[in-house]
């Protein structure tokens, strides 16, 4: 049955595209677990916070409204004016980089040399501090996010496609947007990591702190830094989200999707990110179309954590994860 | 030139020993009930080899955390360049030109012997964060000078056939001399090494010798080094420092150290009453 085969071939491209967005938000977190052994749970309301920030300053919505409305009496939501998407893209980066700064400052700093678990934990309690912050901010309705993104399906794919197989594949732009966009900073950020000095740095870092010390890299410059990357691909990650399926607190759980991305691919590996993503994105997405009618659908929901937790049981530290051998 | 120098002589193999560049005074360092260090005090020359010496817990790897910051000691101060040192974290030290080796190895497993190497450039790099990620002419031009620095000390340690291996992958021996080599690639004011021989055979103590000497003879480095191999000490240093339960029971030359009954007890064993 070649319409078969073809429907599923369209229907991995699809969760190839998925894929890529699984990828970006585990790169969030393996950004930081490589540089300073923080599992950020927060990662996802990082995503959340920054399409929010990103659509508030957008619209030109004045911050804490409702906080400000309920203490002085007045009635102001908007400033009134509409910011360009670029400046309000680079606005919003640098409103990452000062929440960088702030975790390193008043939470990081204090919890040097503390367990991991309790580092963990930390990042627990920022997510639904953040939650919350973010609500406040710009407040909890869903929001529609436009960053002047191609929308709707690629008539020149399904034409092609339609004469080369008289079957017509359903893209959406969106989504191959979103694909080159990720290709272009996940390049860049292996750039950046090999060949610049913060990029050596911040190997180093994740190597061993001490030695690190030693040759005069600040760790607490570098935590501000990968946060601040982190936050940048939150960013990206949040914008692509949100402008698929709006801004609204759901955003937040594609962390949880990251979570089996991270046990596939590995927690310290950006390669395992990337390719953990794509066949979790095109393993869910083939499981659902071929075996989901068998048993009654809604396989989305669980093929990923199934699949991980296979790969926990025979490759403990993911595709591309370091074995860690400790010679003594 | 300043009055440092003033006190400079010449040793018999004919370098020139210059004035003090680090002095420890009185120092002091408790941790919670436990005194590792009571109360040293000794100086460090320009261009010479100075040995901490003295048996294992005697306080020497905790005294050489004082020098590079790593520990801050409750009483004393540490004078650098003729001024008192402020209290600062580990980087800064490294940043005022005091390189470190450890005495367990503290490299970047995950890293080539290369890269490794050119860490202990990054003291000397001066080029912004966005002229660096945009691979911009001063930075581009910063990361070729400082490959040609990194490629020197390469050549020097003989480690070229390495260059491009994991340090993970090396064996213990090359593994003290690839450090060793990221301690040089930072062109040091102070080089500190702890217990550089370590865990070695005959046959690697004697090339870690020699890489010490010509390191010392070449480019002058001042060098601070930390081992409990007495005949090792005696033959590299120029003075010696010997450390035993915290404190300082000997400073001097080689023979002076050598010929001095409390060292003498303190490394053939007396009880202590």
């Amino acid at each position: 049955m070649p319409d078969q085969l073809l429907f599923a071939i369209e229907v991995a491209l699809n969760g190839l595209m998925t894929g890529v967005l699984y990828a970006l938000v585990a790169l969030g977190f393996v950004l930081i677990f490589k540089a300073s052994g923080v599992f950020n749970y927060a990662q996802g309301v990082m995503a959340l916070f920054a399409a929010m920030t990103l659509v508030g300053i957008q619209k030109g919505q004045v911050p804490f409204a409702h906080l400000i409305n309920s203490i002085f009496g007045t009635d102001i939501h908007h400033f009134g004016w509409h910011v360009p998407s670029i400046i309000a893209i680079i606005l919003t980066a640098g409103v990452m980089v000062l929440f960088a700064w702030i975790v390193e400052r008043y939470i990081l700093k204090h919890l040097v040399n503390q367990p991991e678990i309790i580092l963990f934990m930390a990042t627990i309690g920022l997510t639904y501090f953040m939650e919350g912050f973010g609500d406040l901010m710009w407040g909890a309705d869903l929001k529609r996010l436009d960053v002047g993104l191609p929308q709707g399906i690629n008539d020149m794919i399904d034409i092609t496609t339609a004469e080369w197989f008289g079957y017509g594949f359903f893209i959406d732009n969106l989504d191959i947007v979103a694909t080159i966009i990720a290709a272009i900073l996940v390049a860049g950020l292996i750039l950046f990591s090999q060949y610049t000095k913060q990029g050596r740095a911040m190997r180093a870092v994740a190597d061993d702190h001490q030695a690190a010390l030693s040759v005069g890299i600040s760790l607490r410059f570098i935590w501000v830094l990968v946060w601040s990357l982190a936050g940048f691909v939150a960013l990206v990650a949040g914008m692509m989200w949100g402008a698929k399926s709006g801004v609204q607190f759901s955003l937040s759980l594609i962390a949880l999707k990251a979570l089996p991305v991270l046990m596939l691919g590995g927690f310290t590996s950006i390669p395992g990110a990337i390719v953990g993503g794509l066949i979790i994105g095109v393993g869910e997405k083939l499981f659902e179309f071929s075996i989901g009618p068998l048993i009654g659908g809604a396989t989305e929901n669980w093929f990923a954590y199934v699949l991980a937790l296979l790969f926990l049981v025979f490759r403990p530290q993911g595709l591309f994860g370091e074995k860690i051998i400790e010679r003594v | 030139m300043n009055q440092m120098n003033a006190e400079s002589y010449v040793t018999a193999d004919g370098r020139t020993i210059g004035g003090v560049v680090m002095e420890m005074k009185n120092i002091t360092l408790r941790f919670g009930g436990v005194t590792a260090i009571e109360d040293i005090s000794f100086d460090i020359r320009e261009g010479e080899i100075r040995a901490i010496i003295g048996p294992n817990g005697a306080g020497k790897s905790s005294m050489l955390n004082v020098i590079s910051g790593f520990y801050v000691p409750q009483e004393g101060e540490v004078w650098f360049h003729g001024a008192p040192r402020p209290k600062m974290r580990p980087y800064k030290v490294a940043k005022q030109g005091i390189a470190r080796t450890f005495q367990n190895i503290a490299l970047f497993e995950g890293m080539s012997v290369l890269d490794n190497v050119m860490t202990g450039r990054l003291t000397h790099m001066k080029s912004g964060m966005l002229s660096q990620a945009m691979w911009w002419g001063k930075a581009q031009r910063e990361e070729f000078e400082n490959r040609a620095q990194v490629e020197k000390v390469i050549d020097f340690l003989e480690i070229q056939a390495i260059r491009k291996t994991p340090v993970g992958r090396l064996p213990y021996g090359l593994k003290k001399r690839v450090e060793l080599a990221r301690a040089l690639a930072a062109e040091p004011k102070l080089l500190l090494l702890d217990e550089p021989m370590a865990g070695m055979n005959v046959e690697e103590k004697e090339d870690m010798s020699r890489f010490i000497l010509d390191v010392n003879d070449e480019f002058g480095t001042t060098i601070c080094l930390i081992e409990h191999d007495m005949g090792v000490v005696m033959d590299l240093s120029d003075r010696v420092v010997v450390m035993d339960y915290g404190k300082k029971i000997g400073d001097g030359t080689p023979n002076d150290v050598r010929n001095n009954q409390a060292v003498i007890d303190a490394y053939l064993g007396v009880s202590h009453d």
